[in-house]
């Protein structure tokens, strides 16, 4: 399978690279969680190091130095995350297209599902259409008590630590994961884009009549999430407002916050040229492709034998 | 209190919910990969029965239930509770008819059931899957009569009612399967 994604990217003359896995810095994202290392041998005092969550840093600081497009398959590391669908360390398949909005990579990475699993294209919905659909609601413009309501009469049951807790994006992802998710089609992926602006993570946003929308975008096969696209943020100064509200959020939760990447924010402002880019859990495809039911199925050691 | 967190959640483990004893019939780890992480559960509740469904937030810990199943002797029925030994301390237990439910049809002196204890009270008890019981009505069998499908009720000994060939007779043995309630042949 591997090998078929590297021809499919030699095709669409996209170059594959490898980043560093180590970084001084670690992501500000308020729901996952670095591992660190520490390097002892070089500097006088032991330097703290971060293994990625994802490549996403260093490869925006190729963009910016203007490598062209890019693709990137290497470990991610994501801390306390383990299930059907998750072991801490996993292989993501990453790639950047430079020119490329979210509709355009949408399509690409439909052209590699269709590759690799022999899928038909993809049905394609928007956050907003898709919740209006199965649980008639407007997912942007929904009170939060709304939400609740909608979720609880679809059986979602938090526990009372939980409910004390969630906040309007917990409840739309509740009623994502719990009422819609499983409803998304099976005989060929589904697309979904243009999520709310509060859930844009490092997409650019857009306003669609009233509202703000995210151009971000997630990819569903065989019941599994599979990819987490961006049509990306390129201005510094917004990137920086968004690392800072991140590392808000992370002290009012009560946990680390690490240093803002002064690197990428640099490149940034050395200038990034308008991009797409897509994250795809490699070991998710091979589990649709294989159609295996649990994630250490298609894991050479999962965590537990590691 | 023993307390479970949700990284330690898998099938078959007893916790306390809303103040009832619960078993987990399954635990998946929920995580969109730009939101938070939740545990998402399906519960028996072992004094219902009845089945739910309960989210959590991912490393929340729960109170653990103090639920026992037991392999005890049924002694006897005083009309009222019906009683088993635990047969290693010898210690007796009493479960009211409700508790018992329809074992009640299945299990007769003697038989070694599966006892569920919580909070050292009887909660549940399941009759052994195989149980041999002895015909104490049924009507003669006629030769050749398939009008009924070929088979014809027959009571057993614990008030028991189940669907027999013709050919069996009052005072024969009859091995039952306990949890469809279905004969299996003579015992």
């Amino acid at each position: 399978m591997l090998a078929r994604v590297r021809q499919f990217f030699a095709a669409r003359g996209v170059l594959e690279v490898e980043t560093p896995v180590l970084a001084r810095h670690g992501v500000t994202d308020r729901h996952l969680s670095s591992l660190t290392t520490s390097l002892q041998g070089l500097a006088p005092t032991a330097t703290p190091l971060y293994l990625q969550t994802s490549p996403e840093f260093a490869m925006k600081r190729l963009l910016a130095a203007g490598c062209g497009p890019i693709y990137q398959i290497g470990k991610a590391f994501r801390d306390g995350e383990r299930g059907r669908q998750h072991n801490p360390e996993f292989t993501m398949l990453e790639w950047y297209r430079p020119g490329f909005d979210h509709h355009q990579l949408m399509d690409e990475v439909d052209a590699l599902l269709g590759d690799i699993l022999g899928t038909p294209p993809a049905a394609r919905w928007t956050y907003g259409a898709l919740f209006e659909h199965h649980v008639g609601i407007d997912p942007h413009t929904a009170r939060q008590d709304q939400l609740e309501a909608v979720a609880r009469s679809c059986g979602i049951d938090p526990s009372t630590e939980l409910a004390a807790g969630l906040g309007r994006d917990d409840w739309l992802d509740l009623l994502m994961t719990h009422g819609i998710e499983p409803r998304l089609p099976r005989d060929r992926p589904a697309i979904v884009h243009d999520y709310p602006a509060s859930q844009a993570a490092l997409a650019r946003l857009r306003t669609e009549g009233s509202v703000q929308v995210a151009e971000r975008f997630e990819v569903y096969a065989g019941g599994l999430e599979l990819a987490n696209g961006f049509h990306e943020l390129t201005d510094a100064a917004e990137q920086r407002e968004r690392f800072e509200a991140d590392r808000a959020a992370r002290a009012a939760a009560g946990l680390p916050r690490p240093a803002i990447d002064e690197r990428l924010l640099a490149a940034l402002e050395h200038g990034l040229g308008a991009c797409a880019g897509i994250a795809l859990g490699i070991d998710r495809l091979l589990m649709v492709l294989t159609g295996a039911e649990r994630i250490e199925q298609v894991l050479s050691f999962s965590i537990e034998r590691a | 209190m023993a307390t479970h967190s949700t990284n330690q959640f898998r099938s078959g483990l007893k916790v306390m919910l809303d103040n009832d004893p619960c078993s987990m019939i399954e635990a998946e780890f929920v995580k969109p990969g730009k939101g938070q992480a939740f545990v998402r559960v399906r519960l028996r509740n072992l004094l219902t029965g009845r089945v739910l469904e309960k989210t959590f937030k991912s490393g929340e810990s729960i109170e653990a239930a103090d639920v026992l199943e037991t392999p005890m002797q049924y002694l006897y029925n005083d009309g009222e509770n019906w009683h088993f030994m635990e047969p290693s301390s010898y210690e007796q237990y009493e479960a009211s008819a409700d508790t018992v439910g329809d074992t009640k049809l299945w299990i007769k002196d003697e038989d070694t059931c599966d006892v569920t204890l919580w909070n050292n009270r009887v909660i549940s008890v399941a009759a052994p899957n195989f149980v041999v019981l002895e015909v104490t009505e049924t009507d003669p069998g006629l030769k050749g009569d398939t009008s009924s499908g070929g088979s014809k009720p027959a009571t057993l000994e614990t008030g028991a009612v189940v669907r027999v060939p013709l050919f069996i007779s009052i005072g024969e043995k009859l091995r039952i399967d306990t949890r469809t309630g279905v004969y299996v042949s003579r015992g």
